[in-house]
């Protein structure tokens, strides 16, 4: 029974760091239709930076909880702006391009950044920080559920939290529903059609940034390479979900992460991976539209 | 007066919208007709599920070539169905842009002939005979409508008149029993209207059997021998063009209720 | 031409660069040790050099703008199209078509095993990158798991010679049958997807395949691959490593050759035709009485035919096999010579292939940044001239007597 308890909290870790990164992948689909290859690499230099800027930051002898707080903030903010600059450069030139054009640009893209930190730091596995302290009161819940998984499931939590009342109730999420729904249309009431698409991407940059450093905290060490696999996680668990669609992208997570969690537990972890590919393609073949989506009717 | 194509009881549902309500239509063979109606009233949807782009919610359409059992179209995909007979235009022009007048239409010629792999690594002699067929016949056609000496031109790069002349020459290049021409006047000028109008009368002369949709109402008029209109998804009235110009229904959906008819 | 505010505002795009690029590339931190580098010289070749190259680009920009208005205001004629056309008149090919094929022919007596072995690599990727132009160029279907096809032609290879004892021609063709095999399973269920849907889709195919490969090692002996694979006999004989290498080099030539001369009268046939009508407007395409599901299936099909050859090909080359080969990476690269050459031109996959296989090979100093301009320039090409560098040939038709 303990095993049990484990490997769901595990199932909800998982699943709270690939709702972090999904969600981006929901709202830029939703909002211009692109799956954007690149955002597994935002979570990646997310993680990249956050352990530069705590490395620092311990050196110059801050306490534990100001580095955390500042590796956060400095994580979303970099990560953002890495967003928002790629969105500018390799997808707002292709916005009246056919839809293949904007993919394969997201693939260089991906490429790109990848081995722009691997150039600009190293090819290793470097070792992560435990940013996250342990927590007095976790102690007796240890064997099933650690402080970090603690930690992550509550800034999740809070993050998706904000994150519905930004877009249900501000008028920028108003702004960010109409322009998803029909952007010529958005346009022409006067929504700064491009600030929010670019706001899409700096939000959707943000949350995985969080995701890596949180991610990053638990594993212990990161690489360069980290993004893609992330990546691909999170975009079958936003297309299990229903992909455009922001509750979506949460149920998806949890439902791949869970799975995730107990079929390595209880049957094998060598094709943990396979699992994750093996129910993408499936989920596309079968139900592109996926839980909470709608299917789309072609206008000829 | 052999009968061609009959519709009954066509029905066409997206969600909650119903864009064809039980549409009965009957066509016979060798004669022009027209669609007519106002904007939304479901016309382009008809062709649409006439050519299998949609498959209908209800209702059958039957296509019965001469000497032969009818045959059932809808449920078909839309190459089937171009295999039997039913061949259309756009009406926004679906060219292909980047290849040439030419190769526009030997694209027609694809489902009357039959090359395949190795007929086309190795060149057999019956493939090249084809391809030899298929230019000849090609070329023809693009005779027919005129754009002979474009035919080297690349699609993207014709005039709009010529553009939709060559979907004609593409359609005819299937070798259809039926013609559907979407709204193949739109954005012409009068001089271009015209010879579009002999077009037809040329190919509906060789006994090809037309039906066609269109806003341009003289040209309707001169052409169709059969006129059916439509609103809000339903026909609400056909007849020849004389009856429709005097239908007090058909000219309540053009020009609403309450005007002063002229 | 160029104003103070395309001054300042390059100015501006260089300080947002060095602010963007400041953690990652000024910094290096050593968290074992907890040592910091701080490498400012960085930040400066950053600055400067997005400066001067948002400079160029709106400078660039200006004088296009300038030169359209000249244009409409009939100043100037419009810029011919840029097309090869001289290049296919006898005087300049044949010539240049005979001194390539003896520089060719002479390769391996000019230069070194090593540089064999490169030009055979860029043979290799010649062949690929034709396979891929079928489906991707010609058809328009983007397959990112071409890699698959390839490694399963790798592995029966591998796996036939090694439990078998199968020679290299005997699996030639059935490393293409296998690859057809596969290309029509995977393609079957696949290809009635959307674009970006059926691009996803292959990549995940790719990946199962080769992570199946790397744990199911009763099967395919796992991460650690197979060794020992054979290079072709000789009619018999044996060959030294360098002999069987350069033997090699003159069989992927004819590959080579082969893979040309099939592809382009396919291209020009009527299955050919209907694969760019299908690229160009699929909808139009179906009314016209073109199968969609049975043409993209052949595309997919021939294509992967290709990839499982040149995976035996591969094999014999390396005479070592392992998973790690045929990752997603490799089918990127092959996609990057396709848009690079040109989407459904011949010729420019096989200069797409020579540049993008060989210059790294040769620019030893730059090798380590190949990657990185490999995705600089699928988004560039993308941006500035998504058909690729050389527009396809289409065949002209002369009339019949």
């Amino acid at each position: 029974m303990e095993y049990f308890i484990e490997l769901f909290f595990s199932g909800l870790t998982r699943g709270s760091i690939y709702a972090l990164i999904a969600l981006g992948y929901t709202m830029v689909y939703g909002i211009i239709g692109l799956i954007n290859f690149a955002h597994g690499e935002m979570y990646m230099i997310g993680a990249f930076t956050a352990l530069i800027v705590s490395t620092v930051l311990s050196i110059y002898g801050l306490p534990l909880l100001a580095i955390l707080i500042l590796t956060g903030l400095a994580a979303a903010v970099w990560t953002a702006a890495y967003g928002f600059t790629v969105e500018r450069l390799a997808y707002r030139p292709l916005r009246r391009a056919p839809r293949l054009s904007p993919l394969i640009s997201a693939i260089g893209m991906s490429i790109f950044l990848q081995n722009y930190v691997l150039l600009a730091q190293t090819s290793d596995f470097l070792p992560f920080p435990a940013l996250i302290p342990d927590f007095a009161f976790m102690e007796p819940y240890a064997a099933m559920i650690g402080s970090t998984d603690l930690a992550i499931l509550v800034v999740s939590t809070l993050i998706l939290l904000l994150l519905t009342l930004l877009i249900k109730y501000t008028r920028t999420g108003k702004a960010m529903r109409a322009t998803a729904q029909d952007q010529k249309m958005a346009f022409l009431v006067g929504i700064d059609v491009d600030r929010i698409i670019s706001l899409t991407f700096v939000i959707g940059s943000a949350l995985a940034a969080i995701g890596g450093l949180l991610i990053a905290s638990h594993i212990g060490q990161i690489n360069f390479a980290i993004g893609f696999l992330a990546g691909i996680k999170a975009f079958t668990a936003a297309v299990l979900g229903g992909i455009g669609s922001i509750p979506g992208a949460v149920l998806g997570s949890f439902i791949l992460g869970l799975t995730e969690a107990f079929a390595t537990g209880y049957v094998s972890s060598d094709y943990e991976d396979v699992f994750a590919f093996s129910l993408l393609v499936l989920i596309l073949i079968f139900r592109p539209s996926g839980l909470l989506g709608k299917a789309a009717v072609d206008k000829v | 007066m052999d009968p061609l194509l009959t519709v009954s009881g066509l029905t066409m549902d997206f969600g909650g919208i119903r864009a064809l309500d039980h549409v009965h239509l009957h066509l016979v063979q060798g004669e022009i007709f027209a669609l007519i109606g106002p904007n939304g009233a479901g016309k382009t949807t008809l062709f649409n599920c006439l050519t299998g782009v949609y498959t209908p919610s209800g209702g059958d359409v039957l296509l019965k070539p001469p000497g032969q059992i009818p045959q059932r179209l809808n449920g078909l995909k839309p190459n089937r169905i171009t295999e039997k007979g039913v061949a259309r235009t756009f009406q926004n022009i679906r060219l292909f842009p980047n290849m040439s007048t030419l190769e526009n239409v030997m694209i027609g010629r694809h489902c009357r002939s039959r090359a395949q792999v190795f007929g086309a690594i190795f060149r057999t002699p019956a493939t090249v005979c084809e391809e030899k067929a298929i230019v000849g016949t090609s070329l023809a056609l693009l005779e027919r409508v005129g754009l002979a000496e474009h035919a080297h031109v690349l699609a993207k790069n014709l005039p709009y008149g010529a553009q939709r002349r060559l979907e004609i020459a593409r359609a005819l290049a299937t070798e259809p029993l039926l013609l559907l021409l979407d709204e193949p006047a739109a954005g012409m000028n009068p001089r271009e209207t015209v010879e579009l109008e002999e077009l037809i009368s040329s190919i509906n002369g060789d006994g090809l059997t037309i039906l066609l949709i269109e806003h341009d109402m003289r040209l309707v008029m001169r052409l169709s021998d059969h006129i059916f209109v439509m609103d809000y998804g339903r026909k609400i009235a056909e007849g020849t063009p004389e009856q429709i110009r005097h239908n007090p229904e058909v000219i309540k959906a053009y020009l609403g209720e309450g005007t002063d008819h002229a | 031409m160029l104003t103070g505010t395309d001054l300042r505002r390059a100015l501006l795009i260089g300080l947002w660069f060095m602010f963007l690029t400041f953690p990652l590339l000024a910094i290096k931190v050593n968290p074992i040790e907890q040592t910091v580098t701080w490498r400012w010289a960085n930040m400066l070749w950053v600055g400067g050099a997005t400066t001067v190259i948002a400079l160029a680009c709106r400078f660039l920009q200006a004088r296009q703008a300038a030169r359209q208005e000249r244009i409409r205001l009939g100043l100037e004629p419009p810029p011919a199209t840029w097309n090869f056309a001289l290049l296919r008149e006898p005087r300049f090919a044949l010539p240049l078509l005979g001194a390539t094929a003896v520089f060719l022919l002479a390769f391996p007596a000019l230069f070194s095993s090593y540089q064999v072995n490169i030009m055979i690599t860029a043979l290799m990727y010649v062949v690929l990158g034709l396979g891929l132009n079928i489906v991707v160029g010609v058809a328009g279907l983007l397959d990112l798991g071409y890699v698959a096809f390839y490694a399963v032609g790798a592995y029966a290879y591998g796996l036939l010679h090694l439990h078998f004892d199968w020679g290299f021609w005997t699996v030639l063709p059935i490393g293409g049958l296998l690859g057809a095999l596969f290309g029509l399973l995977l393609g079957f269920p696949v290809l009635r997807l959307r674009g970006d849907y059926l691009a996803i889709v292959t990549l995940g195919f790719g990946e199962i395949i080769r992570l199946i490969l790397e744990n199911w090692s009763e099967f395919s002996q796992g991460p650690s691959g197979i060794a020992n694979i054979a290079r072709p006999g000789f009619f018999g004989f044996e060959l030294s490593m360098e002999e069987s290498l350069v033997y090699l080099y003159y069989l992927m030539i004819g590959m080579a050759l082969f893979t040309v001369f099939v592809v382009n009268r396919l291209q020009n046939s009527r299955i050919g035709r209907a694969w760019f009508a299908l690229r160009e407007d699929e909808i139009a395409c179906q009314a016209m009485g073109i199968d969609k599901t049975r043409t993209k299936l052949t595309a997919f099909a021939l294509g992967a035919t290709w990839a499982g050859m040149a995976g035996v090909f591969f094999a014999a080359k390396t005479t070592f096999i392992n998973p790690a080969s045929f990752t997603f990476l490799e089918s990127a690269i092959i996609l990057c010579i396709v848009v690079l050459g040109g989407m459904g031109s011949i010729v420019g996959v096989i200069a797409g292939a020579l540049l993008l296989i060989l210059l790294p090979e040769y620019l030893r100093a730059v090798a380590e940044y190949r990657m990185l301009v490999f995705g600089a320039i699928l988004v560039v090409m993308m941006i500035l001239r998504p058909q690729g560098l050389v527009a396809p040939m289409r065949q002209t038709y002369t009339p019949p007597r």
